[in-house]
């Protein structure tokens, strides 16, 4: 088959910094082609180029042989490229099959809509591909892998033949994953072009034929996936060798400092998001809660930290050595010595637009050492800023006067994870989603000051949708599905699992769906 | 361009904009630009008395621009300066009136100055309360506040303090007077400007102070930037918008002392005139920054007394277009300057 899509030194610039610089490439059609690279890498300014979201400075991008000059996404529409992005672009109010015509009705003001055509169209789409979802659903009450596929069906009702997929599997379940894969090779033996972005280094080398990794906003390498190991990547991805399992030394856990019984939290709304959720976490140990998100995660760290919203029913004991968290403020529960990173970082952990200083000052900003007069005291402050930069490896230039929103995802977490770590007398450590948005060379950074602190002597609770991370890090693993913890891996089964982590992570994928 | 070019040039590029705007509407209109904006230089910054003129209005300009500000920073929009510049007046022209005329001036000056920012803290803080308790929105909440205020301070004002077959209150006590410039200084005679001129740039340094360099200011502002992330981080941002408003309130209170105790020494009908609002134009121009506020302060005191100098060689009707288009422009071109600056 010829080529789908070829760059020709494409260079792109935001003032002086160059995302993409001089990256030629050729697309194969009828094949998956993955482009990996950490995050800033470049990878999804190149899409956007592809996809007309974006101009190029320089270089030529041409489709099936013919250059092309993309000024919108339309253009891109109409020569046959369709995208799948990472937030999926539908209208919770509308049905499937509205969705799926949005923008391309087939039919004239005051014509019906071909509403028909488009159900067939579905149901036929449903044998060939694996597609299958109710046209008549309204989207808000579909699952997010049901969601996928109807953006996958409106790509294919505009007939396109080149497929972009950002991150398609970051909000999916194991199976779903698989499914989706599925689909994918489909689609390719049909003669579409797949074009899939991801970071997950498994997944390219099980689903994609050809690989290209990129690096600071260049093409490193492109090569057949067959011919790769996942080290090997991940060595051109961040240009030196990293450490893809942090060393676990064995636990030693002491007396439980957590406890959790019975749990039930319902939403002012009336939704029940946990059900008798029970577990507890001991000192020096790390107890992992693995489990597709959406599953009542978000709900418990809610209901740990006092930000359950105004109205919540909140029944069953979360016990900290003893005293009660429930109905407490975060600022007491935070005195109480717990210690919170949240799973969405820009959000709810940092503010962005202070400096990386004020930043990792930020909730910790109450502790009496830090003060002096109605301010902060300088020097106190200075010295501890300086000490968290160098032994968190925290790369930036001006730590006084540089805004956080200038920091890569990875050092803006190791801020986080610094404050947080470093808080005085801290006896639990509630972990979500860690390394989310980080790239690989800071994750090591960060698994193994998550290890050390557990070697400290504090209990830990990680929640992350990560099951590689949850193996990785934790001492006992508890799976959560619709709300309460189905399965608990004990410290033994853990340790054991360890060294076969695909058996492992197939069968922790069984509980959690 | 960056960030730091960006945060200079946008106000002076608004202002500049608006001088072209304002040539061409008067050259529309028939009459010689240069000619005019000279007599207003000269009316305003050319002569002792109309420094003073400009001094006064840029003091009231400083303080209700704080007003605005301050609450600015927390995210919440007061519209209602101008309200509480009306309550903060009336109730120190009330107090003035009815002390006893034997009390000393320092009590007299206290008791009317707290009277005049408490009234503004008060009224600014229902909207506060509103907000918090019940979830209105402040813009709409100080929208009717100032309604109200002007209804309130209207009936009390004709049909219970009014002199008879006049508009005003009965005059305030000697002693509760804050002495004019000229009597402690020589200078700017027979001008409005009194001390509260000196005072209101150390208000804005105190306003600076709180903001920057204290940790009450960096829950204030962390609370408006992200006021989720404050949650996360243990921040209280109810008490923040209370605070954040009443503090803002207490200023226009003082702007209102400026102008009663400073100046008028009674309550009349319409004495705050709108400056409430150019009070918004003032924040926004400084990007609420309160050592900016002084600037821009500056610019629309000059605007507001230079307006009425021209009053002979310009119909009223086109300075007051004059004066609205440039606040639309500063508004427009500092709203740009966000979009620039991300």
């Amino acid at each position: 088959m010829g080529v789908a899509v070829r760059l020709s030194g494409i260079s792109k610039r935001f003032g002086t910094f160059a995302a993409n610089s001089n990256i030629s490439l050729s697309i194969e059609a009828g094949t998956i082609h993955a482009l990996v690279g950490e995050n800033g890498a470049g990878k999804s300014t190149l899409t956007k180029i592809i996809y007309g979201m974006l101009q190029p400075s320089e270089g030529e991008v041409s489709i099936a042989g013919n250059p092309v000059r993309f000024t919108s996404p339309r253009d891109a529409i109409n020569a046959g490229i369709g995208m799948v992005h990472q937030h999926f672009m539908l209208i919770p109010t509308l049905s499937v099959a509205e969705n799926i015509m949005l923008g391309n009705e087939h039919a004239s003001l005051f014509q019906h809509l071909p509403l028909k055509r488009i159900k067939k169209l579905i149901e036929q789409h449903a044998l060939d591909f694996g597609l299958a979802v109710d046209p008549d659903a309204t989207v808000e009450n579909l699952s997010v892998g049901e969601e996928q596929r109807v953006e996958i069906l409106k790509l294919l009702f505009r007939n396109a033949s080149i497929m972009i997929f950002d991150e398609p599997t970051a909000v999916l379940t194991p199976s779903e994953t698989e499914h989706l894969f599925v689909t994918l090779r489909t689609l390719r033996d049909k003669g579409k072009t797949i074009i899939l972005i991801t970071h997950k280094l498994d997944e390219v080398l099980t689903v994609a034929d050809t690989i290209s990794v990129m690096r600071s906003g260049e093409i490193i390498g492109t090569m057949p996936a067959r011919s790769v190991t996942k080290p090997e990547l991940a060595r051109m991805m961040v240009g030196r060798s990293v450490l893809l399992r942090v060393t676990n030394p064995t636990p030693t856990p002491g007396k439980t400092v957590l406890n959790i019984n019975n749990l039930r939290f319902r939403t002012p709304k009336g939704e029940k998001k946990l059900h008798n959720l029970s577990f507890n976490v001991k000192a020096g140990e790390i107890y992992g809660i693995a489990g597709v998100e959406g599953n009542g995660q978000s709900e418990l760290l809610q209901a740990l930290y006092g930000l359950a919203p105004a109205g919540t029913s909140l029944t069953g004991e979360a016990m900290l050595m003893g005293k009660s968290l429930i109905g407490k403020s975060p600022a007491e529960i935070t005195l109480m010595g717990v210690s919170l990173i949240p799973e969405n970082r820009l959000r709810h952990a940092v503010i962005v637009d202070y400096t990386v200083s004020a930043n990792l000052l930020f909730g910790r900003h109450r502790e009496r050492p830090f003060h002096r007069g109605i301010g902060f005291d300088s020097d106190v402050v200075n010295r501890y800023i300086t000490a968290m930069i160098s032994e968190y490896d925290i790369k930036c230039t001006s730590p006084g006067s540089q805004p956080l929103s200038t920091l890569s995802g990875g050092n803006q977490q190791k801020i986080v994870l610094a404050r947080e770590l470093n808080r005085p007398d801290i006896s639990l450590l509630i972990l979500a989603q860690p390394t989310r948005g980080v790239d690989i060379g800071a994750i090591e950074t960060i698994h193994n000051k998550i290890i050390e602190a557990r070697n400290r002597g504090i209990a830990i609770l990680l929640i992350s949708s990560e099951l590689e991370e949850i193996i990785a890090l934790s001492t006992r693993i508890g799976a959560i599905y619709n709300g309460a913890i189905v399965h608990e891996f004990t410290e033994n089964e853990v340790a054991l699992n360890r060294s076969s982590e695909h058996e492992f992570k197939k069968e922790i994928g069984l509980h959690i769906t | 361009m960056n960030r730091k070019t960006a945060q200079f040039l946008i106000p002076l590029l608004s202002i500049l904009s608006a001088l072209v705007v304002s040539t061409l509407i008067i050259l529309i209109s028939g009459r010689d630009p240069i000619i005019i904006f000279e007599k207003i230089f000269h009316a305003t910054l050319g002569s002792a008395y109309g420094t003073g003129q400009v001094l006064f209005r840029m003091t009231t300009l400083i303080l209700v621009g704080l007003a605005v500000a301050l609450p600015f920073q927390v995210r919440l929009f007061n519209i209602g300066a101008e309200g509480q510049l009306q309550m903060g007046a009336f109730a120190a022209a009330i107090a003035g009136a009815m002390l006893p005329a034997s009390l000393t001036s320092f009590y007299a000056l206290s008791l009317c100055i707290l009277a005049a920012m408490g009234a503004g803290a008060c009224w600014a803080l229902l909207a506060g309360v509103f907000k918090v308790r019940f979830g209105v929105n402040e813009v709409i909440a100080t929208i009717m506040l100032n309604f109200i205020a002007q209804g309130i301070t209207g009936y009390l004002l004709t049909y219970h303090f009014a002199v008879p077959s006049t508009v005003h209150t009965a005059p305030i006590i000697d002693a509760a007077i804050i002495p004019s410039l000229y009597t402690v200084t020589g200078l700017f005679a027979k001008s409005p400007a009194n001390l509260t001129a000196l005072l209101s740039p150390c208000i804005a340094l105190l306003f600076w102070v709180i903001l920057f360099k204290s940790r009450f200011g960096y829950e204030m502002r962390a609370t408006g930037l992200q006021p989720e992330a404050a949650r996360y981080g243990g921040i209280n941002s109810g008490l923040h918008t209370l605070t954040a408003m009443s503090i803002g309130g207490a200023a226009a209170g003082l702007g209102a002392a400026n102008i009663m105790l400073g100046y008028k020494h009674y309550y009349e009908a319409g004495m705050t005139g709108g400056i409430g609002f150019t009070g918004i134009a003032v924040a926004l121009l400084a990007g609420a920054h309160p050592l900016w506020i002084l600037c821009s302060a500056l610019f629309f005191g000059m605007l507001e007394y230079g307006g009425l100098t021209v009053n002979a060689y310009i119909p009223k009707d086109i300075f007051m277009m004059i004066e609205a288009i440039t606040i639309l422009l500063v508004i427009s071109f500092s709203a740009l300057g966000k979009r620039i600056q991300q």
